[in-house]
């Protein structure tokens, strides 16, 4: 027997005045599976993970986490959720530390996790810099420390890398690493870029114009045409489009 | 016990706020320094000496000035410089508010050319005319320095009164003291809101268990708190640099003060409700603020504007809270003149926060 699914997403669409953002996704996440949302900028990757957030309600369809809707489990919910938005901006004159003691609070936790936080992302050299003064790495790791803050058995994270230069990108990449190898967290992470769901995630989702495209391991979607070298190839075969341009 | 309070996340949303808001020099200088340096700059401008000058243009060929000491134990000393000018010169000094009376002297004696409609420039007429008409101009020019002693004069039917609260600066520092209420909620709590959605910092502390309250709570406290602070200094400023003190009751000056704030914290929940553009917070806060500003009575009466005007200026929540905190100020007054007043704004702010609420857009 198969262990219950930890995310459900069923048939779920969800439009923006004129744009059909998702249609009909249909989606399974196991309990320490790191799966990757593959695909171009528009695709409808933000949309999707912000439903399973609970923060976007779906106009369809049915979004199950650990089994419960998100109507009713609200408040339960929260608490084995962490998260990172595509782009936040935190408070500017707010110390590293500071941010993290914040968002500490909300789940009723004291400095000693602020400290384990700010260890695990690598930031107790920057505890006292004010966010505005982190570089685009630091200030990924920051919002990286605050959704592990709370031990979240489900962590979901919209373009984590986008726009980081390759070194900072392969630091959060160990940190993601890491908590692979030493946790039994979930993960759903989105990009666009293709080495980055082939370094950290078994299960790769490719959508597009809000639909599923193709998913499975990397052997699974390449073995199927010998001529595909890599996702960008494939990507390129079923839609005739690159993952950027 | 002093874990679970600085674990607690109320108090950590407070600290945030506050320390935001101390680590930016801007929001010190503007909730602070700027009412103070006004009141100064204000004050001084519209507080009459005991020694004053009036400048008036003489209109002649050459250069040079000519003085008028009129000596004056009741009214205060008066100083008129006559500088001589050409008439071009005399307008271009007439326009920048240099002199506001140009002399000619002629055969038949001066002529006083002044806008009647100017009350200062009829005020340096009627106290200059009456010794210059008796100067002829050829002694003025032959001996520039003149005095005369008029306290005798005056002496007789003047009573010098010193009424508390009758001076500029006694009007303006309960302006002021409303119109930093006014601005620190609008933009202190109004934008401040605004801008923590438009970072999607608000949408990504409420995909958390925080509680939506606490947040809200967190930042009308420390509004409060910073108001309060600044009324204070401001008040302690008034007192040492022009010796204003509170006539009235200081009980019902807390309780206006504080219905002040309810009023002013509701409609910057209000005007922060919905959008997440800083622009349009902007816009909103100049929208409700620039008409008080003018109409509420804040530098100027309001019984300046056209009596059909003043029913709609009254109730303005500006009006009420500067005129209330004023009739405490300066008539001493209290809680009979006062309660209407801080229940209606107490009111005004419980509607604007209830349906800023309703309408308030999480993420
Ligand atoms: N709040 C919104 N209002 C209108 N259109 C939106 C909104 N959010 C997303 N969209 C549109 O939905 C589509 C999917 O967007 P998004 O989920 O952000 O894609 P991705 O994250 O993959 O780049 C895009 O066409 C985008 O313009
Ligand atoms: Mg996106």
């Amino acid at each position: 027997m198969s262990p219950s699914p930890v995310i459900e997403v069923r048939n779920v669409f969800k439009s923006f005045k004129t744009v059909q953002a998702v249609c009909g996704v249909d989606l399974t996440i196991l309990p320490g599976q790191f799966v990757a949302l593959l695909g171009p900028n528009g695709a409808g990757k933000t949309t999707l993970v912000e439903m399973i957030e609970g923060i976007q309600k779906p106009d369809r369809g049915e979004i199950r986490i650990l089994g419960k809707l998100w109507k009713g489990y609200e408040k339960e919910l929260r608490k084995i959720i962490g998260l990172s938005l595509q782009e936040t901006r935190y408070i500017e004159k707010l110390t590293a530390w500071e941010t993290l003691r914040l968002f500490a609070s909300f789940f009723n936790l004291g400095p000693e996790r602020v400290e384990e936080a700010l260890q695990l992302v690598g930031l107790e050299e920057k505890r006292k810099a004010y966010t505005v003064n982190l570089s685009g790495g630091q200030r990924q790791r920051l919002a990286l420390g605050i959704a592990l803050i709370n031990h979240p058995r489900i962590l979901l994270l919209d373009e984590p890398t986008t726009g980081l230069d390759p070194n900072a990108r392969r630091e959060i990449w160990e940190i993601l690493r890491n908590l692979r190898r030493t946790s039994d967290t979930s993960m759903i992470l989105t990009t666009h870029y293709m080495e980055e769901a082939e370094q950290l995630c078994e299960q790769i989702v490719i959508i597009h114009e809000g639909k599923i495209l193709k998913e499975g391991t990397m052997k699974e979607l390449l073995n199927e045409d010998p001529s595909l070298k890599n996702l960008d190839d494939l990507f390129t075969a079923l839609t005739g489009r690159r993952l950027h341009d | 016990m002093i874990d679970r309070i600085r674990n607690n996340q109320l108090w950590q949303l407070t600290l945030a706020n506050i320390l935001e808001k101390v680590r930016e020099p801007g929001v010190l200088f503007w909730g602070i320094g700027f009412p103070i340096l006004m009141s100064i700059g204000l004050g001084l401008a519209f507080t009459r000496k005991p020694e004053s000058v009036r400048h008036v243009a003489l209109i002649s060929p050459d250069t040079g000035t000519c003085t008028i000491i009129l000596k004056d134990d009741k009214l205060g000393n008066t100083t008129f410089r006559l500088e001589k000018m050409s008439w071009e010169e005399a307008m271009v000094q007439l326009k920048r508010g240099h002199v506001n009376v140009a002399v000619t002297a002629g055969d038949s004696g001066y002529r006083y050319h002044f806008d009647p409609m100017n009350p200062d420039a009829q005020l340096t007429y009627v106290r200059l005319s009456p010794i210059l008409n008796r100067i002829p101009a050829a002694d003025l020019i032959r001996d520039p320095v003149y005095e005369e002693d008029l306290s005798a004069a005056t002496g007789s039917e003047v009573d010098a009164l010193t009424v508390t609260g009758t001076r500029y600066i006694d009007f303006l520092i309960p302006g002021m003291i409303a119109m930093g209420v006014m601005f620190s909620c609008l933009w202190g709590l109004g934008y401040g809101i605004i801008d923590t959605r438009s970072k999607k910092l608000l949408r990504r502390m409420i995909a958390t268990p925080m509680k939506r309250s606490n947040y809200l709570v967190a930042m009308i406290t420390v509004r409060l708190v910073m108001n309060v602070i600044e009324a204070g200094l401001l008040m302690l400023f008034a007192w040492l640099a022009f010796g204003i003190t509170i006539q009235g009751n200081i009980p019902a000056l807390l309780i206006l003060f504080l219905a002040g704030n309810i009023a002013f914290s509701g409609i910057g929940i209000f005007l922060a409700c919905h959008t997440s553009k800083t622009e349009i917070g902007n816009a909103f806060i100049n929208v409700i603020s620039m008409p008080m500003m003018v109409l509420s009575g804040i530098f100027f009466s309001y019984h300046n504007f056209p009596d059909w005007a003043i029913p709609i200026i009254k109730p303005l929540p500006l009006t009420m809270l500067a005129d209330g905190i004023r009739s405490i100020f300066i008539e001493g007054a209290g809680f009979a003149q006062t309660t209407i007043p801080s229940l209606i704004l107490t009111a005004t702010g419980i509607l604007f926060f209830t349906v800023g609420l309703k309408l308030f857009k999480w993420h």
